[in-house]
């Protein structure tokens, strides 16, 4: 899928030189139409062998019965190491118990910021915890009539609130994803820090689709944060001017008591159910799964490997930027593993958008949010019944 | 009799065509509405259950679905008028002798209709831009404050009309000029010799003869612009506060992101059934006014 899927291509020679007898054809799908196109080829019959799966969406196929569990394979495999894995990367593979993908590449939210800005308000390092943030989001100030603000989050992602909930000790959803858990006090903690941001207009309310560029407006300084993932290290490199390179840094992202944690999202390798090559499948999940493969693979694209043993690459661990994610992918967590998970996340950006509209409050939210999620997960409140009646 | 059944073999194949890629679906998709098809569903149709009405009541209460329907309204309401007005403008512009280049200014006003939405989009993105576009730049030079044409709720919905009005006012165009080259240069003649101004007879002889088409396209109009979709799609995916979900739009999200198949048919019968009353109400206008 998207670059990745172009990617691939090169990497497969060599696959097919030393596995004889496995010829691979790849179908490169766009990221916008892939989750769609993937429901209609299982309701074709016609679904791949093996193919990269969002990590978010393996609970979806999972429901469709479309995935082959691994746990057999990986016992058998000497290559697949899941202790050589980011622990949190590799639990957004787990359903129910058994695995049924193979992590392929991570991505997660972090802070992106702006040391010089930092600097002339007088702090040397990066905050690591909510208090400290909101120091330093004080002393940078804003200025919302020269368009200056202490940091961008987009209205239209739902990543950076997700991030901020996830670094609490409840859970987003309640009593095995029957319920929204939006009520509880955790939650209204992140959502509360969340709002106060745009109410103390550190943030502006705006979506990315306004700012045109967000990189040269990051070089220009119009805002001092960014919380956003691994692929923008190379989007910075290349799109802003040499002289201002030296500007700008990663950090992993401040929890409510120190170092929080952030999303496990990423791409899986998962094999399907129909397919009848399942053995020649995992041959090609092991290659792509080598230490050595996943350092060409990150030379390739960028995309950060989910295996500790990948990241020993001089290159990578060379690279300053790529740090503070090698720091965060040690705190990591998976969202709610239910297929009605998107749906649920898209609610919340769009209550979140109205709070922070002014249009809730943040108990109206939080009430609205569980009303909403209720009301997505009727059906899997009564599958669920039906599983343990019958 | 012999002659009966020949013709029935002989629009057989039609009524076939018809009825596979047709009625089958349509039939289909009705039945679908009275049930909860899902992933779940698709998975294992045991876990399909027949809900009856309740799709299209939950439907009635889902304050998102009033909303795509009240901007649908506003799109229709404000879109229809304005695109017929600018078609009939643009066809009498190009219908009037002292216009030159006619050939050329025919297909200019035509070629919008015909480009690809998705290109397009993107230059009118440009042309929107707050920043940089050259809408703002012009407000700008004429004194008037700058608008954030696709990031404000209040602005978004009226950029879409302008840009749907821009795509599409050159199909009507040429249905009208058709229509106007079709008037008798005799009625002209004859309103010119008893002294009417260019205005009476704009207002006598050609809205009158025009009428008939006019009503075509108007329901045509009508019925296309409650279809909104590909443009909300391109250009602001429904954002922001979803000020542009359309009934479309909103059924696309419930029936390909959400894949609640059941849901999303019930809003499209719902859309339809909508859309065949107001056809059938102007149909109903036009026979009256063309007795009366």
């Amino acid at each position: 899928m998207g670059r990745e899927g172009e990617v691939v291509a090169e990497l497969l020679p060599e696959f097919e030189r030393t596995h004889p007898g496995i010829r691979v054809k790849v179908q490169q799908l766009p990221w916008t139409a892939a989750h769609e196109k993937l429901l209609t080829a299982f309701a074709g019959d016609v679904t791949p062998d093996l193919c990269q799966l969002g990590n978010t969406w393996v609970p979806e196929l999972v429901a469709l019965n479309a995935l082959e569990p691994l746990d057999r394979m990986l016992a058998a495999s000497r290559i697949v190491d899941a202790a050589d894995y980011f622990s949190g990367i590799w639990d957004t593979n787990r359903v129910d118990g058994r695995l049924y993908g193979v992590p392929w590449y991570v991505d997660t939210r972090l802070l992106f910021y702006r040391r010089d800005l930092l600097a002339r308000a007088g702090f040397s390092a990066p905050p690591r915890s909510w208090h400290e943030w909101k120091r330093v989001l004080a002393a940078v100030g804003n200025d919302a009539r020269a368009d200056r603000y202490g940091i961008l989050l987009p209205l239209n992602e739902f990543e950076p609130l997700l991030a901020l909930a996830l670094q609490q000790d409840e859970p987003l959803l309640r009593d095995d994803g029957r319920w929204g858990n939006f009520t509880a006090p955790g939650f209204r903690r992140a959502l509360g820090f969340y709002l106060e941001m745009f109410q103390r207009g550190w943030a502006p309310a705006l979506g990315t689709a306004t700012i045109s560029n967000v990189w040269n407006e990051f070089g220009r300084g119009r805002f001092a944060f960014y919380i956003s993932g691994p692929w923008n290290i190379g989007e910075f490199q290349r799109r802003l001017p040499a002289d201002q390179q030296d500007r700008w840094m990663t950090a992993p992202l401040p929890g409510p008591d120190g170092p929080g944690a952030s999303i496990a999202g990423g791409s899986s390798l998962v094999v399907f159910r129909r397919s009848p090559h399942h053995a020649a499948a995992w041959r090609l999940v092991e290659f792509l799964s080598q230490p050595a493969v996943q350092r060409r693979f990150h030379a390739l694209t960028g995309d950060l490997p989910p295996r500790r043993a990948s990241w020993a690459d001089p290159g990578l661990a060379a690279d300053v930027y790529a740090r503070a994610f090698r720091e965060q992918l040690e705190r990591v967590r998976p969202a709610p593993k239910v297929p009605e998970w998107e749906r649920i996340a898209t609610e919340m950006r769009l209550v979140a958008e109205l709070a922070v509209h002014g249009r809730l409050s943040l108990e109206e939210a939080t009430r609205e949010l569980d009303g909403r999620a209720a009301r997505i997960l009727e059906k899997r409140r009564w599958l669920l019944a039906r599983r343990v009646d019958g | 009799m012999r002659r009966q059944a020949a013709a029935w073999c002989f629009v057989a194949p039609a009524l076939v065509v018809i009825a596979v890629f047709f009625f089958v679906p349509v039939v289909a998709a009705l039945a679908m509405s009275l049930t909860d098809f899902d992933i779940y569903a698709l998975a294992d149709r045991g876990n399909l259950r027949v809900v009856g009405l309740r799709n299209y009541a939950q439907l009635l209460r889902t304050p998102l679905f009033w909303k795509a329907f009240g901007n649908t309204l506003y799109f229709v309401v404000i879109g229809v008028p304005l695109s017929i007005a600018i078609s009939l403008g643009a066809a009498l512009l190009l219908h009037t002798r002292v216009t030159r280049f006619r050939a050329f200014f025919r297909t200019a006003l035509f070629a919008p209709v015909v480009t690809t939405l998705v290109a397009v989009a993107v230059i009118w993105r440009y042309l929107f831009n707050p920043h940089y576009g050259l809408l703002n730049y012009t407000l700008g030079r004429l004194g008037l404050p700058s608008v954030d044409w696709l990031g404000d709720p209040q602005w978004a919905m009226p950029a879409i009309i302008l840009f749907a009005v821009w795509k599409n006012f050159g199909y009507n165009m040429i249905i009208l000029l058709a229509g106007l080259q079709s008037i008798p240069e005799q009625l002209y003649e004859a309103a010119r010799i008893d002294g009417a101004s260019a205005w009476r007879q704009f207002r006598h002889v050609t809205l009158p003869m025009l009428a008939p088409i006019v009503a075509l396209v108007n329901v045509l109009t009508i019925a296309g612009y409650f279809q909104l979709f590909a443009e909300p799609y391109v250009m602001t995916q429904g954002g922001p506060l979803q000020s542009t979900v359309s009934v479309l739009y909103f059924m696309y999200e419930e029936g390909f992101k959400w894949w609640n198949l059941g849901s999303a048919s019930a809003v499209a019968f719902t859309l339809f059934l909508f859309i065949f009353g107001v056809t059938a109400l102007q149909l109903r206008l036009v026979r009256w006014q063309s007795a009366a």
